[in-house]
């Protein structure tokens, strides 16, 4: 728009130029109108943003109300039911801050993982020869897309997790993990002297793959030969390291969560709000993810399968080589709206007491220190920043996979 | 284009500037303009402020609100109720978006100095106590190292709760819900072990549960929870109106005045129920009001004595006792400055 005008002004002014044929005043020159009115407008928004800001702090003055950013030194005084790094009802509301993105990446981390799992697996069974498997999709699909999240979020928590057995007829799984109303206690690894060996071992492991990705295409290249990486892969992250563990002499404990007075303490505890609010935020996005990927496949025109079948590929290897890879490029581009959409969706944590940022800070926090402008500031730019994080990340891979026109 | 963006924002700028500069009017004239008194309450607590089944409410805390719609409007009944949760409370008020607040609030220094309100007084002497189980086989609260606690998210217990703690060298976890509901859920599906709340309230989520018999309150009170109307910073005229108002409840208890025996006081009571009750004396018009604002208060609400009673005391489910709550001179600590 702005360029069209300056053409046209450009025009507009040469013609004054050819009949006059003295020089155009300076204020008629369309580059410096371009820069004059570009000043006004930043000068116009500064001015705007200033009027906004000193009008809070000056009512918020006038009402009595405290500002700044003192309190997150100030000690929070309350205390947290999750947290990632350690915490004491002593520390800072800072810290609060930093426990509360935490427990929200944590939270965010898990859903999109089983989502994207969910997503897939009920996305490809759509397409499945099974009547049953066909059927089974449609029904979760439309099942959980259809319900209000925050409902979901009730239903595993209230109906499913509080219907649990209490703390002391805990269910067990061979006295070593247990289940009650108060989550889910698994035994811990604690590692010895040697422990270090193993992982290195998973360390190679891992490094390994590349490896042996880059040869097996190399060699399929070359000869036309192909090797199963997946499953050797596999086998190499599982085993190198029990390998390692088995020749070191099992240098690790385990630590199994045992009842004591109250609670089982010992071993890593899993709080049935993490679980609920991770198991309501996979399900229902998955849902929305298995639509994604339905839409993604069913762009691929048939007569790509068809010519997958005439060169002899079996079922398996179409989907794998010839539909997802081209299906990627509708699928990503979504995917990455429904990533978004799950980190917003952690803050119905609030709702089951699930302590993410959200809950604990624009929650407590706000309420104890009373300074809501700054507490809902830092929280907005924490879900902006990971949203376009997400973003980036998936626009990178969505490059990575687009189909690159020649 | 660009001209058109910056007509834009400077309109939209010179808008905002003439929006947030007018002043604040004054609280009495907006709800005499209006006709009702916007009061934040509980989203529900028994003997407090609940909901009844006509979709009145009552309780200690609502009499407050009646108070001072009876004082302001002449009419107890022309009060707006908005439930509030703990979180939305204090913004609530110090938006504008309600007049008063009487929610069984705890006056803490840090919310009188820095949220910009003001604490009217008490209307309740309340303290942290522990509900538990019976099965729990625990008698005193020093047993509970390693529990898990639920609590509503946002209180004052939230912070007494974690001092208690810290000080006995005892640890637990927090399990911190949205509403009081909601931790009685919790408590009630085994999530933690003991419920922390005002005393009061804990009698109130007590008569709640499936079995109450089964729930005990522990003995201990582990902080000091003075509970009482609030209003907004810079308004001084509505702030005495709803300290006032409290106050004439008190006096009102402390003289004989009750709501049955009002009328004979007004006209044959002594110096004291005349000046109190309007038919003397300019205590009224000093805040605005009208001479008959204790007259209405004590005729369409009744007196302390009368609410406590009716809500929280014998004639309540809760069945609580004076205790600390009774006048300073019947060995309680409630006491209003001389209405003179």
């Amino acid at each position: 728009m702005l360029r069209q005008k300056t053409l046209e002004e450009t025009k507009a002014s040469a013609r004054r130029a050819s009949g006059n044929s003295a020089s155009a005043a300076f204020y008629n020159n369309p580059n410096i109108r371009a820069i004059f009115y570009q000043i006004l407008l930043v000068f116009g928004l500064g001015y705007f943003f200033y009027s906004i800001i000193s009008n809070v702090l000056g009512n918020m003055e006038a009402t009595g109300i405290k500002t700044g950013f003192n309190f997150l030194g100030a000690s929070a005084g309350y205390d947290v039911l999750m947290s990632l790094i350690s915490f004491e009802s002593t520390d800072t509301y800072g810290r609060i801050f930093v426990v509360g993105f935490l427990n929200t990446l944590l939270v965010s981390g898990i859903g999109i993982f089983f989502a994207t799992i969910l997503g897939f697996i009920f996305g490809v069974a759509h397409f499945s020869h099974n009547l049953l498997i066909r059927k089974l999709a449609l029904i979760y699909i439309e099942i959980f897309r259809n319900i209000p999240l925050l409902l979901q979020v009730f239903f595993w928590y209230f109906a499913v997790l509080s219907a649990l057995p209490g703390a002391r007829d805990s269910l067990s799984l061979g006295e070593a993990i247990f289940l009650n109303v108060r989550g889910l206690y698994l035994p811990k690894m604690v590692g010895g002297d040697l422990f270090w060996i193993a992982e290195v071992a998973l360390g190679l492991a891992i490094a390994g793959i590349f490896v042996l990705r880059r040869w097996a295409k190399k060699r399929q290249d070359d000869t036309g030969k192909q090797f199963p990486v997946l499953n050797t892969s596999i086998a190499m992250v599982i085993g190198l390291p029990i390998l390692a563990l088995l020749l070191t002499g099992l240098p690790f404990e385990v630590e199994y969560p045992a009842l004591k007075g109250f609670n089982y303490f010992g071993g890593i505890t899993i709080i049935p709000e993490l679980m609920a609010l991770a198991i309501a935020l996979s399900v229902y996005t998955g849902a929305f993810i298995a639509e994604a990927v339905r839409a993604g496949v069913q762009a691929i025109p048939n007569g790509q399968t068809e010519a997958a079948r005439s060169i002899g590929l079996k079922e398996k290897k179409i989907m794998q080589l010839i539909i997802v890879p081209q299906a990627m490029r509708v699928i990503v581009p979504l995917l990455n709206s429904e990533y978004q959409s799950l980190v917003k969706n952690s803050t119905l944590a609030a709702a089951i007491g699930y302590p993410d940022l959200f809950n604990v800070f624009v929650g407590t926090a706000l309420n104890q220190t009373g300074q809501a402008i700054e507490t809902i500031f830092m929280t907005i730019i924490v879900y902006f920043a990971v949203n376009m994080l997400i973003s980036f990340l998936m626009n990178r891979f969505n490059n990575a996979v687009a189909l690159v026109s020649r | 284009m660009a001209k058109n963006t910056l007509l834009t924002a400077t309109t939209l700028a010179t808008a905002l500037v003439a929006a947030a500069t007018t002043a604040q009017a004054a609280t009495l004239d907006d709800v005499k303009a209006r006709g009702t008194l916007s009061c934040g309450v509980s989203t529900g607590l028994a003997g407090f402020s609940e909901k009844n089944a006509d979709g009145s409410w009552s309780g200690l805390d609502v009499d407050v609100c009646r108070a001072v719609a009876a004082a302001v409007l002449g009419d107890a009944n022309a009060v707006q109720y908005k439930p509030l949760t703990a979180k939305e409370r204090f913004t609530a008020l110090a938006s504008g978006e309600i007049d008063m607040l009487s929610r069984n609030t705890t006056w803490t220094h840090t919310r009188d100095t820095s949220l910009g309100i003001n604490f009217a007084g008490v209307n309740f002497y309340d303290g942290a106590a522990f509900m538990v189980s019976k099965d729990l086989g625990v008698k005193s609260a020093t047993e509970l190292d390693g529990a898990n606690a639920c609590i509503q998210a946002g209180t004052s217990t939230e912070l007494a709760i974690a001092d208690y703690f810290r000080v006995n060298n005892m640890s637990y976890k927090a399990v911190t819900f949205d509403t009081s509901d909601q931790t009685r859920q919790g408590f009630e599906s085994g999530r933690c072990d003991f419920l922390t709340s005002d005393g009061s309230q804990l009698a109130a989520l007590r008569i709640g549960l499936a079995d109450p018999s089964n729930a005990i309150i522990l003995p201990e009170v582990i902080s000091k929870e003075p509970l009482g109307p609030v209003a907004r910073q810079g308004d001084d005229q509505w702030f005495n109106i709803v300290k006032w108002s409290l106050n004439a409840m008190l006096e009102a208890e402390e003289q004989g005045v009750t709501s049955a025996n009002v009328d004979d006081m007004r006209d044959n009571g002594n110096p004291g129920n005349k000046r109190l009750l309007g038919s003397e004396g300019e205590l009224g018009a000093n805040m605005g009001l009208n001479a008959d604002w204790a007259y209405q208060i004590v005729k369409q609400v009744g007196n302390y004595s009368e609410s406590f009673e009716r809500n929280v005391g014998k004639d309540s489910p809760l069945n609580l006792d004076r205790g600390i709550n009774a006048l300073w001179n019947a060995g309680g600590i409630m006491y209003a400055p001389a209405m003179r």
